[in-house]
């Protein structure tokens, strides 16, 4: 398509033509009006002019007789710019007045006619229009009084070239300017193709352009950034997902393997191959564990389980956690306590109760005290941990606090990442995996996961908005009513 | 190790050759009589036809996809208890596959010994009313209108939880349950934990109402999970 095939296809240029079009019909519209009244006006005067003078006659005739009636019509033709005279005898022939000459058979008619003439006193040979009355006097006679039109011939000259200018000024303003604003559009629609162009073959940093405008165009333009912002982390994500699982997943299959194969090389009783296998099936399940957190995260990153969402209490969520891990923390000399208000919240209960259980295992595989010096005084409760749920503002807290020796600050960020494992907790069993899967069903509902110093301890805390998701109910006060759980 | 009191016809539409060949073997191996189908209609015309207990259901499946072919079953009014194997482990898929018809989900990569709990599970559920009031193993007795649970002449005290949990073991009685089934019908969790959060209210539970008697009634079964039942059988 050449240049001009393109700047006369936008919208910009297409738009202008057709206001080119309204205002072109506009503008001749009002000079024709204009003309239309000015011509009636003209005629209005000029009837006027010739019944008041028509009148004066006949009624000179009357009372002076033809001969007063020529002196005055003379005379009448005398005076500068004078009206239009003629009079006839029954036939036809003039006897006074200042026509030299009429369109044939004008004389012949009555009342008001509009015909070309020319004055006696000319000596150009040009014709003039004229607006006449023709009138029958008594006996015959007939006289003719008009006035010439030119004033209206020029008044109609004006308006068209008038009409001619504005029109061209239209025609050309709007041209030129339908292609000023049609370029600037297409110079911006052009750099976007080009921007998104690169986007396609693969350049997934490439931003598009934004003017300072702030219209229209600037807008989309910063919709489709922050889109193409979201596109980026979601494949950074899935980029992440696939390094990880190729790293990640392929040692402990190695370890599989080279279990598998010593096996074949050197047991000989059953017992041996038996304890081989067991090891084997142990190792896939810890592999499938693994796999089904890592699907998990994703897909919680990815919006995907935005789907599923209820209203319930995160409190009762917190209390069947507390419910679930009790036992396991006693057993592991821990005590695990329970603190909740109401507290509604929109949300995928599962996720949420994957992602609370995982901060409570968490907090029972590292947040044992750590070994005290001696002489220090351990607190009752340094074996403590607590599940919290609580409200504060328009946000749902669901927190566990520890006594444990905590992450230290640098390190929290690094911490919810992927299959970290922090210096500490390397030799415990654990994929890495269950901070970042919390993290994510956060990030899903639109919240967060913090991880805090407990002045000992870690305190990690799901916040997330009291509406997470789409939820069109009204946010009821903070004196809640414990909401019904589906 | 298995606890099949009575055998059981399946049919497993799978459209994995191997998979299919394993679950097929393995099944015959506990007792039961196993078919096999390898698309979706041919599994529909089977089921249609056979009077099958459970039915196993691949969830992706050549020329119809197992949700529609549970769909067509359940509008014909055929109740057969179905099973939805599937590498669609998530939530929602298996929400998705409840709402199709299906009676239970169970993802891909599975254990045999899950496998097989939870189909045994299934066909009890269409066999006979389990509804009793009161559950019996041995001199144990679970009175689920009044909440009261005796072993013998004793009156044991349980948490609300620990007696759901029997609840659910003695409704089963004699019959593998696993941990996951554990989570999923008393907690209503579908997640994996990834510690032995199961194992410790088993163990508290079991010193409730085992302790101090002759003869244990909960037994773990190694590999798979628990059962509650009277004695060796």
């Amino acid at each position: 398509m050449t240049a001009f095939g393109k700047l006369i296809r936008t919208t910009a240029f297409r738009l202008t033509l057709a206001y080119l079009l309204l205002f072109a019909l506009f503008a001749a519209s009002l000079l024709a009006y204009f003309a239309w009244n000015t011509r009636r006006l003209i005629n209005e005067e000029i009837t006027q002019t010739v019944n008041v003078e028509t009148a004066e006659i006949n009624e000179i005739y009357v009372l002076r007789g033809l001969y007063g009636l020529a002196r005055a019509i003379e005379y009448r033709s005398l005076r500068p710019n004078a009206n239009l005279y003629l009079v006839t005898n029954p036939s036809g022939q003039a006897i006074a007045g200042n026509v030299g000459s009429l369109a044939p058979g004008v004389m012949a008619t009555r009342g008001w006619v509009e015909t070309a003439y020319r004055r006696m006193e000319e000596t150009d040979s040009r014709d003039h229009r004229a607006l006449v009355y023709v009138s029958e006097l008594p006996n015959g006679f007939r006289l003719l009084i008009g006035r010439d039109l030119d004033e209206r011939r020029r008044l109609f000259g004006i308006v068209a070239k008038a009409a001619q200018w504005s029109i061209l000024i239209v025609v050309v303003l709007g041209l030129g300017g339908g292609i000023f604003v049609a370029r600037r559009v297409l110079r911006r629609i052009d750099a976007m193709t080009g921007t998104t162009q690169r986007i396609m073959s693969g350049d997934l940093s490439e931003r598009l352009p934004v003017g300072r405008s702030g219209d229209e165009l600037d807008r989309l333009a910063e919709n489709l950034n922050a889109m193409l912002e979201r596109i980026e982390a979601l494949m950074a994500g899935l980029k992440e997902v696939s390094d990880n699982i190729a790293h990640d997943l392929k040692t402990p299959l190695t370890r599989l393997r080279n279990r598998a194969e010593e096996a074949l090389a050197k047991s000989g009783s059953e017992g041996e191959y038996r304890a081989a296998l067991e090891r084997t099936i142990e190792e896939s399940d810890g592999l499938i564990r693994t796999f089904n957190a890592l699907l998990m995260i994703a897909r919680a990153e990815s919006g995907q389980a935005r789907g599923n969402m209820d209203d319930f209490d995160a409190a009762d969520v917190a209390n069947g956690i507390h419910e679930l891990y009790e036992p396991l923390a006693e057993e592991d000399g821990m005590t695990l306590k329970v603190k909740t208000e109401p507290t509604p919240v929109h949300a995928n209960r599962e996720l949420i109760s994957q992602a609370l259980a995982n901060l409570v295992e968490n907090a029972i595989k590292y947040g044992k005290p750590v070994t005290q010096a001696a002489g220090t005084v351990v607190s009752m409760d340094s074996r403590q941990i607590l599940i919290e749920a609580r409200r504060e503002g328009d946000q749902v807290l669901l927190s566990v606090t520890d006594r444990g020796p905590g992450i230290p600050e640098g390190d929290r960020k690094h911490a919810v990442e992927r299959f970290v494992r922090l210096e500490a907790s390397r030799t415990l069993p654990g994929s890495g995996l269950g901070l970042s899967l919390a993290s994510a069903v956060a990030t899903l509902h639109g919240g967060e996961l913090k991880l805090g110093d407990a002045h000992p301890g870690l305190v990690a805390t799901l916040v997330l908005p009291a509406r997470a998701g789409v939820s069109d109910r009204v946010a009821p006060p903070t004196q809640d009513v414990p909401q019904k759980v589906a | 190790m298995t606890a099949a009191d009575r055998t059981m016809r399946l049919l497993i539409i799978e459209d994995d050759r191997e998979s299919a060949d394993y679950l097929v073997k393995a099944f015959r191996e506990v007792g039961h009589i196993a078919d096999h189908a390898a698309d979706g209609e041919e599994g529909l015309a089977m089921a249609e036809s056979g009077d099958y207990d459970v039915l196993v259901v691949d969830r992706m499946l050549p020329k119809r996809d197992g949700l529609s072919l549970i769909g067509a079953l359940r509008d014909k009014g055929d109740t057969t208890p179905v099973l939805i194997l599937s590498a669609l482990g998530q939530v929602d898929d298996r929400i998705k596959g409840l709402r199709a018809g299906g009676d239970d989900y169970l993802p891909k990569p599975y254990s045999f010994a899950e496998l097989l709990a939870r189909v045994e599970v299934l066909s009890r559920r269409r066999g006979g009313p389990a509804e009793d009031t009161v559950y019996k193993v041995g001199d144990l007795e679970l009175d689920r209108l009044s909440h009261r649970v005796a072993r013998g002449k004793d009156e044991l005290t349980l948490q609300p939880r620990e007696f759901r949990l029997l609840e659910y073991l003695m409704k089963h009685a004699g019959q593998v349950v696993t941990r996951t089934m554990l989570l999923e019908n008393v907690w209503d969790y579908h997640f994996d934990p990834q510690t032995n959060v199961i194992d410790v209210h088993i163990s508290r539970l079991r010193s409730k109402i085992d302790k101090g008697f002759e003869r244990p009634l909960l037994h773990t079964i190694r590999g798979a999970g628990y059962m509650i039942r009277d004695g060796i059988r």
